[in-house]
């Protein structure tokens, strides 16, 4: 007896053995090349893992954070986000000037930039690049989305009506643009940074043809970088180099940057620890975040994208205003970010994130109440109040959430809450892929249904005209006329009053949770990666590109 | 032998046919539609795309489209990598897959096949213990646990290996063993129980009774013979190891064909999901077809041209 259990162990240690033997044989030390620890001046490298592909580089074929990102690296639009996310000239000489009525922009370019092939970039390459982005033989996943109802003549342009060339976007001469909208944008300035208004150089775009940003060799730059290595959208690797070229190429510091896609955000944290990456991806999983509690290297913040729960009003339950009340009331948001997420994200009782736009320096949630926050006895009086409206004892509710880990673990959560606190309600939990739970909702087919916004430009009517009831991202059925009025109103005739404007908005946010109790906002989510404490100047956007790397300076840190 | 062929590939063109159909229809009723900014988009907005890509024609139409251009060898394009030709994704990505797969299946069926025929020669032995040991825990243990494992303990702490990513042959290393955990844990099995069998069996008592050798007896006539139903298992198993790995090519950053499969299913990236899979319906039968003929080589008994028809 005792003999088995010692060869046992010997067979085990022979097995060990043998793997590391088997590992032991190649380069002992080839890893570990990033990050020498001497005084003289670090080199200017820097290794990124990112968790996905580039699916395009062609800025008005862009529908993805990781594009817009790549972009926003190689590329320059008119204006661009600085450290501190404000609006700073790029291409563009000063900011855009309006008219009297605020419908029309004239914005002059500087007369110095150049793309990668030496050709200068002109407002023509604008024109060019806005009209094929509304051009429905494009078909641009975000052109008729992003300008339809701004920019003039953008929704007949894309409903076939018009030429994509009566466009409101004229190049007056070679270095100076006018922009004509339908009505005035007060965010105007913010919103034209986005990627899909980049230039693109017509002239090359048409000789390459179907071949166009197929790779690192058929895009042209004009951006802080240039991209040296890139395969095409299935690569996994690409690497950008410092464009000298670039009008502002003496604020940029790195010489080169190697990105590497790696999917699995434990092997990336590993990565990191090995220093064969200097930045990681977003990590979401509290397993890992936990293992970095106060290490230098967890960078956390707010991201301004904000979870909550849809209540389909097509139910005739949930179109009882008590029924969702107390839904909303019920669940635990406190517990729910610090033990279920526990990944830093917080507690949202609102529907306009926080940390996203300011007015005069002031956060649009700083006067703001908060609503909806969770109150288990008040929920149990609308359970019971509105049950007796709809002359039910139990309801039985359908819940669409997503098939992550982390967004099963959610889901579980919230319906044990509701079934805790609310006597009588059955919640089916239907776990599906993103696609599924897009298409459930834009069917309407659901009656709880677990959703997140993230922003389309700065300004909060970016959550806020969701509610209205001609919305075509709303799918709840949910119809206020005075919310109605209140979007319409800051949209239209206070668009150049910012101050009532805000007000208008704060206000139909408060109709639509605290009156209505539309939907349940549940959480703000946070960001969080490790970056080497050697990297300085890593910068974050709320919109567009996820983060710029132009500022950033590698140091003797460690 | 030739006629069996010829016949036998005129049953893989009409598998890979009901393979290609199959997939399409079953494809078609995922709700959904490929385009990740759906969300946003407006019904007129959404519209657009779906004209522009011909997802609006009836479904017939698109079946017959589909099958005319297959047969044509065009695959289509990607809908998520901004309209790349499905046969470029692949072949870009189906190197990776293919050396891990043929490093695992090498290493994995060689150990494999020595542990199983020690643990045979030696049954009921501590040599038999061990490997019937290691065939349990390659089998049981998930890959991820042990690949992450491997990935922390040898690349991480101790720095022997390259945590991550597909540069040169150091990257392989750690990727081929999780990956041959498994091609080993079931030849060793087979291996066993076949070599046991055919050791017992009259022929090798015969040998034995005439004088040859230890040697003589285990490889020439026991192994041989014991391996058929090895290779019968091992041949779609080198299939799939050689298909990729979703779990292994995440994990170690390689840039495979596992990964983009399942991705391409879960966005709905139709051309995508239609090319990988009759790739691996292709590499399948060939494979079984291959397997047939081997059995002819190793064992004479079973030749095929002599026996049927």
């Amino acid at each position: 007896m005792k003999n088995s259990k010692f060869s046992l162990l010997l067979v085990l240690t022979l097995v060990l053995s043998l793997f590391l033997s088997a590992c032991s044989g190649s380069s002992d030390k080839k890893n570990n090349n990033s990050g020498s620890k001497t005084a003289k001046a670090p080199e200017q490298v820097l290794n990124v893992l990112e968790s996905a592909e580039i699916p395009t580089m062609d800025s008005v074929m862009a529908q993805d954070v990781m594009s817009f990102t790549m972009l926003n690296a190689v590329n320059d639009g008119l204006y661009r986000l600085d450290q501190n996310n404000n609006v700073i000239p790029a291409v563009a000489d000063g900011m855009p000037v309006p008219n009297a009525d605020k419908t029309v922009y004239t914005i002059k370019l500087k007369k110095d930039t150049k793309w990668s092939n030496g050709d200068p970039v002109t407002a023509h390459d604008f024109v060019f690049a806005w009209q094929r982005a509304i051009d429905p033989k494009t078909a641009s996943p975000y052109g008729p989305y992003y300008m339809e109802d701004k920019i003039k003549n953008a929704t007949e342009i894309a409903n076939g009506k018009m030429k994509p060339s009566e466009l409101g976007i004229k190049a007056v001469d070679d270095y100076t643009l006018e922009v004509t909208l339908v009505k005035p944008l007060p965010y105007f300035e913010s919103y034209i940074t986005f990627q899909l208004f980049y230039p693109e150089d017509q002239k090359y775009v048409e000789s390459q043809g179907k071949d166009y940003a197929k790779d690192a060799a058929h895009v042209l730059y004009n951006g802080p970088f240039t991209m040296t290595k890139w395969d095409g959208p299935q690569g996994t690797e690409w690497t950008l180099a410092k464009n000298d070229n670039y009008w502002d190429a003496k604020d940029v510091s790195l010489k080169t940057i190697n990105f590497n896609v790696s999917k699995d955000p434990q092997a990336s944290a590993n990565a990191f620890e090995a220093g064969q990456a200097d930045i990681t991806p977003k990590l979401a999983q509290k397993a890992i975040i936990s293992q970095y509690q106060g290490s230098k290297s967890l960078v956390q913040y707010m991201e301004p994208t904000v979870w909550w729960l849809k209540m389909n009003e097509k139910n005739p339950a949930l179109k009882n205003s008590d029924i969702r009340h107390a839904i909303a009331l019920s669940i635990d948001k406190q517990a729910l970010v610090d033990n279920v997420l526990a990944n830093g994200s917080k507690v949202a009782d609102y529907i306009v994130a926080k940390d996203f736009t300011s007015l005069n320096g002031k956060d649009f949630r700083e006067d703001s109440n908060k609503f909806l926050q969770t109150d288990k006895k008040k929920a149990q009086e609308y359970w019971k109040k509105g049950l007796a409206e709809l002359g039910k004892k139990d309801l039985s509710i359908s819940y669409v959430g997503q098939d992550t880990d982390t967004a099963k673990l959610t889901d579980a959560f919230i319906k044990d809450q509701l079934e805790k606190n609310l006597p009588g309600i059955k919640i089916n939990i239907e776990s599906v892929p993103f696609s599924v739970r897009l298409d459930r909702e834009d069917k309407q087919q659901y009656d709880l249904l677990m959703g997140g916004w993230g922003p389309d430009y700065q300004d909060p009517m970016t959550f806020m005209d969701l509610w209205a009831s001609d919305s075509q991202q709303q799918h709840m059925s949910y119809v206020n006329p005075k919310v109605d009025a209140l979007i319409k109103q800051a949209g239209n005739e206070l668009a150049a009053k910012p101050d009532e404007r805000w007000k208008a908005l704060q206000d139909a946010e408060k109709i639509i949770l605290e009156d209505d109790a539309a939907i349940a906002p549940l959480y703000q989510r946070s960001v969080n990666l490790l970056i080497a404490p050697k990297v300085k100047g890593f910068v974050h956007h709320p919109v567009g590109a996820d983060y710029s790397l132009q500022w950033i300076k590698i140091t003797n840190d460690k | 032998m030739l006629k069996y062929i010829l016949q036998r590939t005129i049953y893989m063109i009409i598998t890979l046919f009901i393979v290609v159909s199959l997939t399409f229809f079953l494809m078609k009723l995922i709700p959904g539609t490929p385009f990740s900014n759906a969300g946003k988009l407006s019904h007129d907005q959404l519209q657009i795309m779906i004209d522009k890509y011909g997802l609006n024609q009836p479904i017939p139409v698109q079946y017959f489209h589909y099958v005319v251009n297959m047969a044509k060898g065009d695959m289509g394009i990607s809908f998520q990598f901004n309209n790349t030709p499905v046969s470029k994704l692949i072949a870009l990505r189906i190197g990776p897959s293919a050396v891990l797969g043929f490093q695992a299946m090498v290493v994995g069926s060689l150990l494999g096949i020595i542990l199983g025929v020690l643990s045979a020669l030696r049954q009921n032995t501590w040599v038999d213990y061990g490997s019937t040991l290691i065939a349990v825990a390659g089998k049981s243990i998930p890959s991820f646990i042990f690949a992450g494992l491997m990935q922390y303990y040898i690349a991480v702490k101790l720095g022997w290996l390259p945590v991550m990513f597909w540069r040169g042959p150091e990257y392989t290393v750690l990727p081929t063993i999780a990956l041959a955990m498994f091609p080993i844990s079931i030849a060793a099995r087979f291996m066993r129980t076949e070599m046991i069998e055919v050791l017992g069996s009259d022929y090798i008592t015969l040998a034995k009774a005439k004088g040859a050798s230890f040697y003589e007896i285990s490889v020439k006539h026991a192994l041989r013979n014991a391996l058929i139903p090895v290779i019968t298992v091992m041949g779609p198993l080198a299939v799939s190891l050689m298909t990729g790995s979703l779990v292994i090519e995440r994990i170690f950053g390689i840039p495979g064909l596992g990964e983009q499969f399942v991705k391409a299913i879960v966005v709905n990236d139709y051309p995508v999901i239609m090319g990988t899979n009759i790739l691996f319906a292709f590499l399948f039968v060939v494979i079984i077809l291959v397997v047939d003929i081997l059995y002819g080589v190793i064992d004479p008994r079973i030749r095929i041209s002599g026996g049927k028809s």
